[in-house]
């Protein structure tokens, strides 16, 4: 077991290296920072000599080194939009994009298991149809185009619900949080519903189609003949035996939530580190583009290995098969 | 443990019971939106329009601008010229920054060397300026290196710094680029103005509260009391902002949602023309365009190539449909409102037949292909102008291949030392509000300091000649004179392809008015909370 988490870790640097290196032979496509650092005036010589200061002019491969050998000492370079260290803003973004994609997360799962599990016991129902329909939505339905009209609905309209930003934070040391403020409450149900939605119709499927299958099975009609109620039967059997597959897919599809706040963020003006990486990438700004995509990585990487060292300990098959001492 | 478990629900109750308890109710609070922020607090690091004009609510210079642009006294109450090349500067007692430092000329001289430092971007505001000379506590000498009449015309944002609040925290040089967030300016204020900085988290929130001791309070009754500032990059969020009533103030707006926004009960739209002019520009410096089928010469150095141009494009088209009646069509670089401006001056009229005839003589019957660069997120509507361009000039036989990209690439592709363009869409703002400032940077020949922005490479001797004697002319009919035949050349020449100044687009709310500044400049001053 600890071998194999050293070995992933080694893995992991490898990955973290390779989307940095990706990310830094892209950069030269996304444009000049230096035009938009200065005003309409300023001269070139000016222009040219800050570009040389920033290092612009450098090959990608010496451009990249020079991140690598920072970051290793915790280095993340200064923002060229914002004029701050890239570090600071990352910490100061990420109780915010953590708390949506957790709540959204969270949602998907408290509503999309019992949808599914109704879904799955009473397939012929007209309020699982319902659910479907929704299901179908969530599923076809661009986020940003979903986040727009609830923005519509719910804050032009109905004037319910604030249209933009995280309202008024809670500051607890380093992480500042909504959850505390009435305002903070109410800016987030929008954003989470938006960014949780796809992850609902998801959930709600697999365990439908779980349940579907699980209650063909043989231990299933045992139950019965035992003469089991209904609901332990249903709870207590067929449930169990679905849920570790929704276990691995939701803690999989956790990195890509916190990946793609980025539209979510973007509509509602959530300030999260999607905004800041959007952002950073209409300025051209390296130092933050190079970070965040890096750290995604990172996430990426950890939520894996906590998947699979949890598969390690949900399923006794697999500790058995990698286990020297054998049958 | 049970009753730390209480002591614990108490102090989260306590936290939320203060968190969710109603701020202390404020009278005149503006909530208002724009698509960025500002870059930093500190007022010599960015030279750019939003940044400036935000920061003036806190900052001032020694003059301020009118709603229609005039210049009046601000930290200096007059000026006369002493000898030709001495301005002296009277500056206004009693005005205090908002830690409470008297302002003095020991601050004006400060500021002078703190903007014309290294790191400094606005440094070319006093770039005709050789020394400041304290006089006494109150009075300020400028030399400058000629005569300059214009010398106050670009110091509304020229703004002053205490000397003794940027001593006592390191603060006395601008940041550079790479040393940027090292500044205690960078994230703090000690201005005269009439707003005082609260709170600031970038990108998401700035509140301001009103400064007591502003030396103009009283002529400013109405003035909200606390401003709340929030960037929303998103379109369509910032429209949704406005008409939801979360923010009473959001600019601009895109041109498609303005009706909505004129529709909508508890809104209007305030649109003027901008002093922005968006023009075409054509490389005619080359022997040989860059990316054309035109081997050996280049077609822009034949004028009637230029105006075969001009004459195919159909800006009352654009105007109307492109920009949906939101752009005012030019014949000049320059907009209403800024020095040298006349209205006399007309554009050649559409017309396709003669753009042909013209072809035809100047050697392209059949017209010929070039390359067009255009960026997609700078000005309103830039690449769907563009694409307009291309249809039109397509009908004439000239087949442009257009590459329009986001600012940050097109910048770098078609600014010096690249150049790397034929035909190009760009847009210019004098900050000075006078003609010289494009005379000088866009139109005469690119040598040394001149023609800096130049990117077409038009070069017109006489021009030059004009540009340099309209800097140093005192006598203002003298000038006026200067400034027409000037205009009259480049127009003759077919400097560039002038196409319109677009229109501001403010969305505000009916509780509250706005003076709208020609410049797209904000004072908060200038709102009055009904």
């Amino acid at each position: 077991m600890l071998v194999m988490i050293i070995r992933r870790l080694v893995q992991s640097i490898v990955v973290m290296l390779t989307v940095g290196l990706i990310a830094f032979a892209m950069f030269r496509y996304v444009g000049d920072p230096i035009s938009q650092m200065v005003g309409q005036d300023t001269p070139i010589q000016v222009r040219e000599q800050m570009r040389q200061e920033l290092g612009l002019n450098d090959p990608v491969v010496v451009q990249f080194a020079r991140f690598v050998g920072n970051t290793v000492r915790g280095n993340f370079g200064i923002s060229f939009r914002i004029g701050r260290p890239v570090s600071e803003l990352i910490i100061e973004r990420l109780p915010a994009t953590l708390e949506l994609s957790l709540l959204a997360a969270l949602f998907a799962l408290v509503a999309g298991i019992p949808m599914g599990i109704y879904t799955g016991l009473r397939p012929d129902s007209w309020l699982s149809k319902v659910f479907l329909t929704i299901s179908l939505v969530g599923v076809s339905l661009p986020t940003f185009f979903i986040g727009i009209l609830l923005i519509l609905v719910f804050g032009v309209l109905l004037g319910w619900l604030p249209t933009f930003g995280r309202g008024d934070v809670v500051h607890l040391g380093v992480w500042t949080t909504g959850l505390l403020t009435a305002s903070g409450l109410k800016s987030l149900i929008m954003p989470a519903f938006t960014l949780g939605l796809f992850q609902l119709t998801l959930t709600m499927r697999l365990v439908r189609s779980e349940i579907l299958e699980v209650m063909r099975t043989d231990f299933i009609k045992f139950a019965r003949a035992r003469g089991l109620t209904p609901r332990a039967i249903n709870f207590g059997h067929a449930l169990k035996n679905t849920l570790v597959p929704v276990i691995t897919i939701t803690g999989l599809q956790l990195g890509g939530i916190i990946a793609f706040a980025i539209i979510t963020e973007t509509v509602f003006q959530w300030p999260g580190m999607g905004l800041l990486f959007v952002q950073a990438v209409q300025f051209a700004d390296i130092p933050i583009m190079s970070t965040y995509l890096v750290l995604i990585a990172f996430f990426f990487v950890v939520i894996n290995l906590i998947v699979d060292v949890l598969y390690f300990v949900v399923d006794p098959r697999l500790r058995a098969e990698s286990s020297p001492h054998g049958h | 443990m049970r009753l730390n478990f209480k002591a614990l629900g108490l102090a989260v109750a306590l936290v939320v019971a203060i968190a969710a308890a109603p701020p202390t109710p404020q009278a005149k609070e503006l909530h208002w939106a724009f698509q960025g922020d500002i870059h930093s607090m500190d007022p010599y690091s960015l030279n750019e329009t939003f940044s400036l004009g935000t920061l003036g609510n806190v900052y001032e210079g020694l003059v301020r601008r009118t709603a229609d642009l005039k210049v009046v006294p601000a930290l200096a109450v007059r000026w006369e010229l002493k000898e030709p090349t001495r301005w002296r500067v009277y500056l206004r007692h009693g005005v205090t920054f908002h830690d409470g430092r008297p302002f003095t000329a020991d601050d004006v001289v400060f500021s002078y060397k703190r903007a014309t430092a290294k790191g400094s971007d606005v440094g070319g505001k006093l770039a005709s300026v050789t020394d400041v000379r304290k006089v006494d506590r109150y009075t300020v000498d400028f030399i400058t290196s000629a005569p300059n009449p214009i010398i106050t015309s670009e110091w509304e944002t020229w703004m002053i710094m205490s000397k003794g609040w940027a001593d006592e925290h390191q603060a006395d040089m601008p940041e550079g680029p790479s040393g940027a967030g090292a500044s205690y300016a960078h994230l703090h204020e000690n201005g005269t103005g009439p707003y005082t900085l609260v709170s600031r988290e970038a990108d998401v929130k700035s509140v301001f509260k009103a400064y007591p001791k502003w030396w103009d309070a009283k002529n400013h009754k109405g003035m909200p009391d606390r401003v709340v500032m929030s960037p929303i990059a998103s379109a369509s969020t910032r429209v949704a902002a406005l008409l939801s009533g979360n923010v009473a103030m959001a600019y601009p707006i895109p041109v498609q949602d303005m009706k909505r926004v004129d529709d909508n009960a508890g809104t209007h739209m305030l649109v003027g023309p901008e002093v922005r002019t968006i023009y075409l520009g054509m490389d005619m410096f080359r022997d040989e365009l860059l990316h054309s089928n035109v081997k050996g010469k280049n077609p822009f150095k034949d004028k009637r190539v230029r105006q075969a141009f001009y004459q195919a494009i159909d800006e009352d088209a654009i105007a109307a449909k492109v920009m949906r009646g939101l752009a005012t069509p030019t014949a000049i670089m320059v907009a209403p409102g800024i020095i040298g401006y006349e209205k006399s001056f007309k554009r050649l009229p559409y017309d396709p037949e003669k753009a042909k005839a013209l072809l035809t003589e100047a050697g392209y019957p059949d017209g010929f292909e070039l390359h067009m660069d255009c960026p997609n997120d700078r000005y309103v509507n830039d690449a769907q102008i563009c694409q307009a361009v291309v249809g039109m000039l397509a009908k004439v036989g000239v087949k442009v291949d257009l590459l329009a990209q986001p600012k940050a690439i097109y910048f770098g592709k078609i600014l010096p030392p690249k150049l790397d363009t034929d035909f190009y869409l760009i847009g210019w703002q004098p900050d000075s509000f006078d003609s010289w400032n494009p005379l000088y940077n866009l139109l005469n020949c690119p040598e040394g300091k001149k023609g800096r922005f130049n990117l077409g490479g038009y070069c017109n001797h006489e021009v030059d000649k004009l540009t340099a004697e309209i800097l140093s002319e005192t006598n203002q009919k003298k000038r006026a004179a200067m400034l027409h035949k000037v205009w009259g050349i480049v127009i003759h020449d077919i400097a560039t392809i002038p196409l319109h100044q677009q229109a501001l687009a403010w969305g505000v709310s009916d509780k509250i008015t706005v003076k709208q500044r020609a410049d797209n400049v904000f004072h908060w001053y200038h709102v009055d909370m009904k």
